[in-house]
């Protein structure tokens, strides 16, 4: 039996803490979160763990764009994510290790309050 | 309901081996129609790669071998498993399974495998007797292994009873058990369905050496247990007995064909379901594919054919017209360090056919090539001990040579035949067996422009990624000839080539991304265009790889200075310039490895690597290195790996000129050198050349007359011997030599293109590189020595210089909210007396031994 998720913000750092286009990785909890800062000063969280292997890598990949969308490529075989949806944009003709995992990255929602960075995650 | 017609073809699958599974993708990757697909299969297991079993025993876990999941995510298929079928009833078209489920079908494929034969001999279903098949068995095999070497408190002896490709792959398994193996053949010869008698005696020398011992013409007549019961030894026709703890039969496989036999379908009487050309069987709605189908009175234990007939079946059911060709023989042994194959008509069956034989006894080497009886068309061969031809000859099985055949067979020109024309049926990939015809149609048919996609189309690239370079010069080649463009844009955000970019940004003296993308690209950048720019900019400019926007640009190898590993951490190469370290050198490195638990080993570039480091210790390390006086290895760059030397001339008798002293002064000059790949020197004290120099970028070997400059040698996975660009140099004037030639590959290279590939392509090739680099054809010389100066004066170590700035030491933080915690999910396992990652089992099995909790002191 599950129980029902509960959705926390939490403050995970502060916008500073975030370099412009250079992921940084965040615990909460058991969960890691990826966070990258894009130019335009907004924040995206995705999972940390690259569906393809398993590791804990996704903040240190590669960010950049794919025609309009922000992405980032996983630093161990170069999938690349939308850092908007979460989704696979580029496999690399590999498939996902995990048991009935999704290819997809999940997102977790941002907010910036006075140079703090929140992260809504369930607890 | 009943008379709404047409009604869902409903197609039942029997058995979810490999070649149902290759059935299955097919048919539904091929079809958008409506089916209803069921497979049933007797094993508890998603289907797996049966081929690949005994990566068991080096620690592939169950769901590694497993096969692609997701054919199974279709809507249109169920896989039922743990359910045997056991009945078949014609008249009904119906199956009825184990758990009395009964399910119709409109068409039936039979795909159900072999059974693994024992010998019919007393005592063959004692405990500690096995057969090598299932992943069950390899479960239960290692089981029996390691609680009996426990219980007996002694490495075990054990016996493969059959000594062919089955056998011998077991026997390395029982090896790597620390088991003492002996192999025993009924037969006078090894592996007598591939080999002949000289290829069968010099694979038994192979394997005596690598401490197999092997047994022939014995026929076991009895197994004999101990007071506990289990298996304790054999005995012999001729009398004799063997010791043995545990017993594998590997004595062939008997096709599973008793529902088709129960069901009234012909079958052969050796066994095994007849079908024709198009896999169909006695009864028209039913086909049989795999090892259970018996063809022109044969059943063949290979996977190939029966994927061919997969995909004869899968085009059949679609309406397409295909069918079989006929079986392909051949096979290639898979045992570590004994390099067996043979292929086509190994043993000469064909009337008048000839053979030409290269044999080194004292090498191990037998290679043997049958051609037609005019020596021109190649129909088959052996190759013992040296198999690294087989990938290129296999293919040619059926064509015209066209050179003389004995050049096929010495080692220098073991893959000439991969440089000609690709014959359509060459492997061009290994990883996922995609031919180069497969490419071709890929981009004629199915519209791919590029690697990337053809990648994704076929897999192609996808997995090692060793024929990536192949698969590009394949589809430029093929657009070539559709009178397309290639382009060579280096992604989607630069229309520019490398070489045309690193002139750009040299003309306009940009320094940044951002300015160089606005100015000559679009968007943001990407993995592919950012490397590239950092590494351009790295030359040009020249400041450290993590100052300012930089920092953005690097792959996380650069990024942080270390190499990813598979679980996410990092390994840490110090340099150690020429191979050389002193005692006190290794005492500190070894104090690290310690208090850090790092895994330690000797790299394939002399010099020592330590694996296992988290992002967050990675400073601590490196701070402990620099204080011994280590500096980066630049491991992870694009950029100057190591220069290999030989003793040379201070301590061997054979030595001319101090190879060391060179070696050292040329990777203390180049250290730190970014390049489009990266770049590897030797240098050999004499002719003996014991640093294998001229497999490198550049390799020096020294003479009595001065210094010889070989250039754009390769290992990897197209192998090439650097070429002679110039002889009898001094010191400065090999020096010389190298700055330019580096710099010219640099300014004009593709992105990861090493210098092999890069002079193969170079217009002029070795003349047009002497006429730049001794001539000065270009007028470009006083650049290039100016711009490797500058690389020399500017040269710093970085790792020294990141431990002085706190702003890229905060780089290093696990957690943005939790500086120095480890990343909770790495989780590892002790092996022969250091760490390893665990595998995805071992971490849900819960059998780690050792975890980030491992004691680890500043
Ligand atoms: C550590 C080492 C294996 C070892 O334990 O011995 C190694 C490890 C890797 N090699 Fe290597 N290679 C190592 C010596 C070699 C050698 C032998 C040599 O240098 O004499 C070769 C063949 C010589 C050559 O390069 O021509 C070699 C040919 C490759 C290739 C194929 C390159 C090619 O041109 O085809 C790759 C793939 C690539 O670079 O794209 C590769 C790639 C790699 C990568 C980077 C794969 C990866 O992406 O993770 C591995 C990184 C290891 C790490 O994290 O530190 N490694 N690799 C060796 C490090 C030497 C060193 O001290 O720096
Ligand atoms: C260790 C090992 C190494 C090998 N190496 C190579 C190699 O290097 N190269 C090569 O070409 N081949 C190799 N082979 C052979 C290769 O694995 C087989 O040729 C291939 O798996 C045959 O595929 P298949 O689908 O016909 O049979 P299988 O893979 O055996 O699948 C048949 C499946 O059907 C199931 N089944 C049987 N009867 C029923 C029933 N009545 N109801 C439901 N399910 C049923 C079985 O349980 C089984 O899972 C190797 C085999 C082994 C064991
Ligand atoms: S070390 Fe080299 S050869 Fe070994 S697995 Fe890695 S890349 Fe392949
Ligand atoms: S050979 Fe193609 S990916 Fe390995």
């Amino acid at each position: 039996m599950t129980s029902p998720a509960v959705r926390e913000s939490i403050r995970v750092c502060g916008l500073d803490d975030l370099e412009v286009e250079r992921g940084r990785a965040a615990l909460v909890d058991d969960l890691q979160v990826a966070l990258f800062r894009l130019r335009d000063g907004s924040v995206r969280a995705v999972d940390n763990l690259d569906p393809f292997t398993g590791a804990q890598v996704i903040a240190r990949g590669i960010v950049g764009t794919r025609g309009d969308a922000d992405t980032v490529a996983s630093p161990l075989h170069k999938q690349v994510f939308d850092l908007a949806t979460g989704e696979c944009l580029d496999a690399q003709g590999r498939e996902v290790v995990q048991d009935g995992a999704q290819s997809g990255l999940r997102v977790w929602p941002v907010r910036v309050v006075e140079g703090d960075v929140f992260v809504e995650v369930p607890r | 309901m009943d008379d709404i017609a047409p009604a869902t073809p409903e197609i039942v699958v029997v058995g979810a081996g490999m070649v149902a599974h290759r059935f299955v993708e097919s048919l539904l990757s091929r079809s958008d129609a409506a089916m209803r697909v069921t497979v049933l299969g007797d094993e508890g297991r998603h289907p797996y790669d049966r081929v690949g079993l005994s990566g068991f025993f080096s620690g592939a876990g169950p769901e590694d071998l497993e096969l692609d999941r997701s054919v199974f995510d279709d809507d249109r298929v169920e896989l039922v498993r743990d359910d045997r079928v056991l009945r078949l009833d014609r008249a009904a078209q119906t199956v009825t399974t184990r758990s009395r489920r009964v399910l119709r079908y409109d068409t039936l494929v039979l795909a159900t495998g072999s059974y693994a034969a024992r010998v019919a001999v007393d005592g063959a279903d004692l405990p500690g007797c096995f057969v090598y098949r299932t992943l069950d068995d390899m479960q239960r095999l290692q089981e029996f292994v390691s609680r009996r070497a426990g219980m007996l408190g002694r490495p075990l002896r054990g016996t493969v009873i059959g000594g062919g490709l089955l056998g011998l792959e077991a026997a390395g398994a029982l090896q790597g058990m620390d088991v003492d193996v002996t192999v025993v053949q009924y037969s006078d010869r090894l592996m007598s369905q591939q080999l002949d008698a000289v290829g069968a005696s010099m694979l038994r020398r192979l394997l005596e050496a690598r401490g197999i011992t092997v047994r022939t013409e014995a026929r076991t007549t009895r197994l004999d247990p101990d007071e506990s019961g289990a298996v304790t030894a054999l005995e012999f026709q001729d009398g004799s007995f063997l010791r043995a703890d545990v017993v594998i039969f590997t004595v062939g496989v008997r096709p599973r064909d008793e529902l088709a036999r129960n069901g009234g379908l012909r079958v052969d009487p050796r066994g095994g379901v007849l079908i024709d050309d198009r896999c169909t069987t006695s009864d028209q709605n039913i086909l049989a594919i795999g090892e259970v189908a018996n063809y022109e009175g044969r059943c063949v234990g290979l996977v190939a054919p029966g994927y061919a007939m997969a995909e004869v079946a899968a085009t059949g059911l679609l309406g397409g017209e295909a069918a079989f060709p006929g079986y392909d023989d051949s096979s290639k042994l898979k045992l570590s360090g004994v390099d067996v194959a043979s292929f086509g008509d190994a043993m000469a069956t064909t009337p008048d056919a000839l053979d030409v034989v290269y044999a080194d006894p004292v090498a191990g080497v037998y290679k043997k090539l049958v051609l037609s009886d005019d020596a021109q068309t190649l129909l088959g061969g052996i190759l013992v001990g040296d198999a690294s031809a087989y990938g290129a000859l296999r293919p040619l099985v059926g064509a015209r040579l066209g050179a003389d055949p004995a050049a096929y067979l010495l080692p220098e020109n073991g893959d000439e035949p991969a440089r000609a024309a690709l014959p359509d049926e060459a492997v061009v990939c290994s990883c996922a067996n995609v031919s180069a015809g497969r490419i071709r149609s890929a981009v004629h048919e199915e519209g791919c422009r590029d690697a990337a996609a053809v990648k994704v189309c076929t897999k192609a690239g996808a997995t090692c990624g060793s024929c990536a370079l192949m698969v590009k010069k394949l589809v430029g080649q093929e657009l070539v000839a559709l009178g397309q463009t290639v382009s060579h844009a280096l992604c989607e955000h630069f229309e520019l080539s490398r070489a045309q970019l690193f002139d750009a940004v040299r003309v306009s003296g940009l320094s940044t991304f951002s300015s160089i993308v606005e100015r000559f690209g679009r968007g943001r950048g990407c993995d592919i265009c950012k490397p590239a720019i950092a590494s351009i900019l790295s030359v040009l400019v020249g400041s450290h790889v993590l100052d300012g926007e930089n920092a953005t640009l690097q792959d996380t190898n650069d990024h942080v200075m270390a190499n990813m590993q598979k679980d996410g951490t990092y390994s840490v190469v110090p340099r150690m310039p020429g191979g050389e370290v002193t005692p006190d050198g290794l005492l500190a490195i070894g104090g690290i490895a310690k208090d850090f638990a790092l895994y330690t080993k000797i790299t394939g570039g002399q010099r020592i690597d330590m694996f296992g480091a988290r992002l967050e210790q990675l400073p601590l390390i490196w701070e402990r290195l620099v204080d011994a006086g280590f500096e980066s290895g630049h491991a992870y760059g694009k950029s100057l790996r190591t220069v290999k030397s030989c003793v040379g001339s201070t301590w061997c008798r054979y030595g001319v000129l101090d190879s060391v002293g060179m070696a050292v002064r040329l990777e203390l000059r180049y250290r730190g050198l970014r390049a489009p790949h990266k770049l590897k020197l030797g240098v050999s004290g004499c002719a003996r050349e014991c640093a294998e120099a001229r497999g490198k970028d550049v390799g020096v070997i020294a003479t009595e007359t001065g210094w010889n400059m070989y250039v754009g040698g390769n290992g990897g996975f197209a192998p090439k011997h650097a070429q002679l660009l110039a002889s009898d140099l001094d010191d400065d004037g090999l020096i010389r030599a190298i700055d330019r030639f580096f710099m010219y590959y640099i300014r004009t290279a593709d992105r990861l293109q090493r210098t092999a590939p890069w002079l193969d392509e170079l217009e002029g090739g070795l003349d047009t590189l002497r006429s730049v680099i001794f001539d000065d054809a270009l007028g470009i010389c006083r650049d290039l020595d100016e711009a490797m100066a500058q690389h020399v004066d500017r040269y710093e170590d970085e790792w020294a210089a990141t431990l002085r700035d706190p702003e890229k030491l905060a780089r290093f933080r696990s957690f943005v909210n939790a500086a120095d915690t480890p990343d909770p999910s790495l989780a590892y396992v002790a092996e022969r007396g250091q760490i390893r990652p665990a595998t995805a089992a071992e971490k849900r099995g819960g059998v780690l031994i050792a975890g980030t909790a491992l004691e680890v002191r500043r």
